[in-house]
C-alpha cells in the first residue's frame, strides 16, 4: 500500500514541523525519519521535501544554517522557530479533529460489521 | 580497482552531476549543494549496504527521480527564479565573479563620468550648446563613443597596436568633423552628423572584437551587441525622459524653472553617459538575460513582409508610379535598413545547424519584396537625379547607400534561396553579413572625409 499523493502533500507540513520539533535536522535525515516513522509507506520525494523546507523557512517557521558537525560533511541544518512551534500546535489541533472524526466513523462501522473481511457471498 | 580509485571516480561523477543540475535555473548553487548532500547520504547508505560506488551512485540518482519534476517543484516555491534577475553588483555565491563585476562597474562609472565631463569641456572654450548647435551636432558622437570604446578595450585588455588604432581613428573622426570649413547651413554638415556616428560606431566595434577582428563569430557578437545596446539605450532614454519631466514640473511648482539646467547639463551629459551605461549593461547581462532584439525581429518580420507585399500589390493594381519626391530615396534607404536589421537579428539568433523552416521562407519573401520596391524606386529615379535636381551631397550619399544596401540584400536573398533549397549552409549567410561590415565603415568614412571637399563644402 502506498499513501495517496494528495494525502502525503497535505500531511507534509505538520510532519516536517513535528520532526524539526524533535531537534534540528537536515534534508536527508528528515527523509529517513519519515521513512522510518511510516514503515516506508509514505512516498516522499526530494522534489516535495526541499521546496517545502524552503517554504517553511520563508514563512518563518524554521531557520537554516550551513554547519559542519564534527566528522561530518557541511550540511544545511533546519531548526524550528517559535512561530513554527505555534503553527505545529495549530496544525496538530486540526489533524486531531480530522483523525478523531475519522476514528469515530470507523469505530461505528466496525461495531456493525468488520471492515476488513466482508465475504463476497454476503453482498450478493 | 582500488578503493581510492573508486572514490575518485565517484567524486568525478558527483562533479558531473552538479554541472548538469546547475544548468537548471530553478536550482541555485545552494540548492544544488543541499541536493548533493542528500545524494551523498543516499550513496553512503547504499555503499554500506554492500553496493559498489558506481552502482550506489546510479541507484541514488535514479531514486532522486527526474530532474524535470524536481525543477518543477522548486519552481513552484521559487517562482521568482524563472524571472532571471540581472544582478548588477555580482553574484553573491561567487566572490571571484563579484569582484570582477564590481571592477567593471567602477570602470563604467569612470567612463560614464568622463563622457559627461567631456561634453562640457568645449564650453570652457566658449562653445555653448545653446549657440553652437552645429559644433555639437557634428561632434556629439565624439563625446560618447570613445568612452564606450575605452570601457570595452579596458575590459578586453586590448593590446597596444589596437589602442593605437583606436586613438588614431577617433582622432581622424575629430579632424574630419572639425577641419573642413563647413557653413552652419551646409548639406555636408548634416551628412557628417549622420555618418560620423556610424563610422565611429564601427570603431567601437573594433574595440569590441579586440584581438580577433577577422573572426566572423566575433563580428556577429558585435552585431548582437549593437542590437542590445540600442534597445538598452532607448530604455535608458525613456527612463531619463520621465526623470526630466518630474524634475521640470516639481521644480516649476516651487517657482524655480530648471530649464537651463536640464537642457544644458542633464540632457547632454545624461545622453553621453547613457551610451556608456548601455554598453556596460549589455556586457554585464550578456549570458544572463535573453536577447530581446531577435524576439522583436520575430514579431515584426511577418508584419513587415505583409506590409511590403501589400504595397507591391497596390502598386501593381493601381499602376501608380512611385512619386519620387526629393526625400523619397532616403525613405527607401531607411526601409532597406529596417529590412536588413530584421534579417541581421534573426540571423544573429538562429542556430546555424537548424533545418530550414517557414520563417526562412518568410524572410526570403521580406527581402525579395523590399528589393522589388527598391528597384521600382531606382527605376523611377534614374536619370532624374542628375538631370532635374543636379548632384548634391545628400543625393549622392542616399544613392550610394541605396546601392550598398541593395547589393547586400540581393546577395543575401540569393544565399537565403540557396539555403532554403539546401544548396549552401546557413553559415554562408552569416559570413556574408559579417564580412560586409567593413563596407559600411568604408562608406561612412568616405562620406565624412571625401564628400565635403568633393562637393566643395556646400
Amino acid at each position: 500500500m502506498k499513501v495517496a499523493k494528495d494525502l502525503v502533500a497535505a500531511s507534509a507540513t505538520p510532519m516536517v514541523l513535528g520532526i524539526l520539533a524533535e531537534g534540528e535536522s537536515y534534508g536527508y535525515a528528515i527523509l529517513r525519519r519519515i521513512n522510518e516513522l511510516s514503515g516506508g509507506e509514505l512516498d516522499w520525494t526530494e522534489g516535495l521535501l526541499y521546496p517545502l523546507l524552503h517554504r517553511l523557512e520563508r514563512l518563518g517557521y524554521s531557520e537554516s544554517s550551513w554547519q559542519s558537525v564534527a566528522g561530518e560533511r557541511r550540511r544545511k541544518y533546519y531548526r524550528i522557530t517559535d512561530k513554527g512551534l505555534a503553527e505545529l500546535a495549530e496544525q496538530r489541533r486540526q489533524w486531531d479533529t480530522v483523525t478523531d472524526a475519522l476514528k469515530e466513523i470507523w469505530l461505528g462501522l466496525g461495531d456493525r460489521r468488520p471492515l476488513t473481511a466482508i465475504p463476497l457471498g454476503c453482498r450478493a | 580497482m582500488t578503493a581510492r580509485e573508486g572514490q575518485e571516480e565517484l567524486e568525478a561523477q558527483f562533479e558531473q552531476w552538479r554541472r548538469y543540475v546547475l544548468r537548471r535555473r530553478e536550482l541555485q548553487p545552494s540548492d544544488v549543494d543541499e541536493l548533493e548532500d542528500h545524494l551523498r547520504g543516499s550513496v553512503d547508505e547504499l555503499i554500506a549496504a554492500g553496493l559498489s560506488p558506481d552502482e550506489a551512485f546510479l541507484v541514488a540518482v535514479k531514486r532522486m527521480g527526474s530532474l524535470d519534476e524536481l525543477s518543477r517543484e522548486f519552481a513552484r516555491e521559487h517562482s521568482e527564479r524563472l524571472w532571471k534577475q540581472l544582478v548588477l553588483t555580482g553574484d553573491p555565491d561567487s566572490p571571484a565573479a563579484d569582484t570582477h563585476s564590481r571592477r567593471d562597474m567602477w570602470a563604467m562609472v569612470l567612463c560614464g563620468a568622463g563622457a559627461a565631463v567631456s561634453i562640457k569641456v568645449p564650453e570652457l572654450f566658449g562653445l555653448r550648446l545653446a549657440d553652437d548647435g552645429a559644433f555639437y551636432a557634428r561632434n556629439f558622437a565624439l563625446f560618447a563613443l570613445p568612452w564606450l570604446a575605452v570601457f570595452l578595450a579596458w575590459r578586453r585588455q586590448a593590446r597596444r597596436p589596437l589602442i593605437g588604432t583606436l586613438v588614431a581613428l577617433f582622432g581622424l573622426g575629430a579632424v574630419a568633423a572639425n577641419a573642413y570649413p563647413l557653413a552652419e547651413e551646409s548639406k555636408s554638415l548634416v551628412l557628417t552628423s549622420i555618418h560620423l556616428p556610424i563610422a565611429l560606431w564601427l570603431v567601437v566595434g573594433l574595440a569590441y572584437v579586440a584581438d580577433d577582428w577577422r573572426s566572423s563569430r566575433r563580428r556577429m557578437d558585435f552585431i548582437r551587441f549593437t542590437g542590445e545596446w540600442f534597445i538598452y539605450f532607448v530604455l535608458i532614454a525613456l527612463g531619463g525622459g520621465v526623470l526630466l519631466l518630474f524634475l521640470f514640473h516639481t521644480f516649476t511648482a516651487i517657482g524655480i524653472i530648471p530649464q537651463e539646467f536640464i537642457s544644458q547639463w542633464l540632457l547632454p551629459c545624461g545622453a553621453v553617459a547613457g551610451a556608456v551605461v548601455a554598453g556596460w549593461l549589455v556586457e554585464a547581462k550578456q549570458s544572463v538575460v535573453e536577447n530581446i532584439a531577435p524576439v522583436l525581429t520575430r514579431l515584426f518580420t511577418p508584419l513587415f513582409t505583409a506590409a511590403l507585399l501589400a504595397f507591391l500589390v497596390a502598386v501593381g493594381w493601381t499602376s501608380h508610379g512611385i512619386n519620387v519626391e526629393r526625400e523619397a530615396l532616403i525613405l527607401f534607404d531607411l526601409l532597406l535598413v529596417v529590412v536588413l536589421g530584421l534579417l541581421l537579428y534573426s540571423i544573429s539568433a538562429r542556430d546555424p545547424l537548424a533545418p530550414t523552416g517557414l520563417f526562412d521562407k518568410l524572410q526570403l519573401a521580406l527581402v525579395v519584396s523590399a528589393l522589388a520596391i527598391d528597384v521600382l524606386v531606382l527605376l523611377a529615379i534614374t536619370g532624374r537625379i542628375t538631370d532635374e535636381y543636379g548632384t548634391t551631397p545628400n543625393r549622392a550619399a542616399a544613392l550610394g547607400e541605396n546601392v550598398i544596401l541593395l547589393a547586400n540584400l540581393a546577395y543575401s536573398a540569393w544565399l537565403l534561396l540557396r539555403f532554403i533549397r539546401r544548396r549552401t549552409p546557413f553559415a554562408a549567410l552569416e559570413r556574408w553579413q559579417t564580412g560586409y561590415l567593413p563596407v559600411y565603415a568604408v562608406w561612412a568614412w568616405i562620406v565624412v572625409l571625401l564628400f565635403p571637399p568633393l562637393f566643395s563644402y556646400v
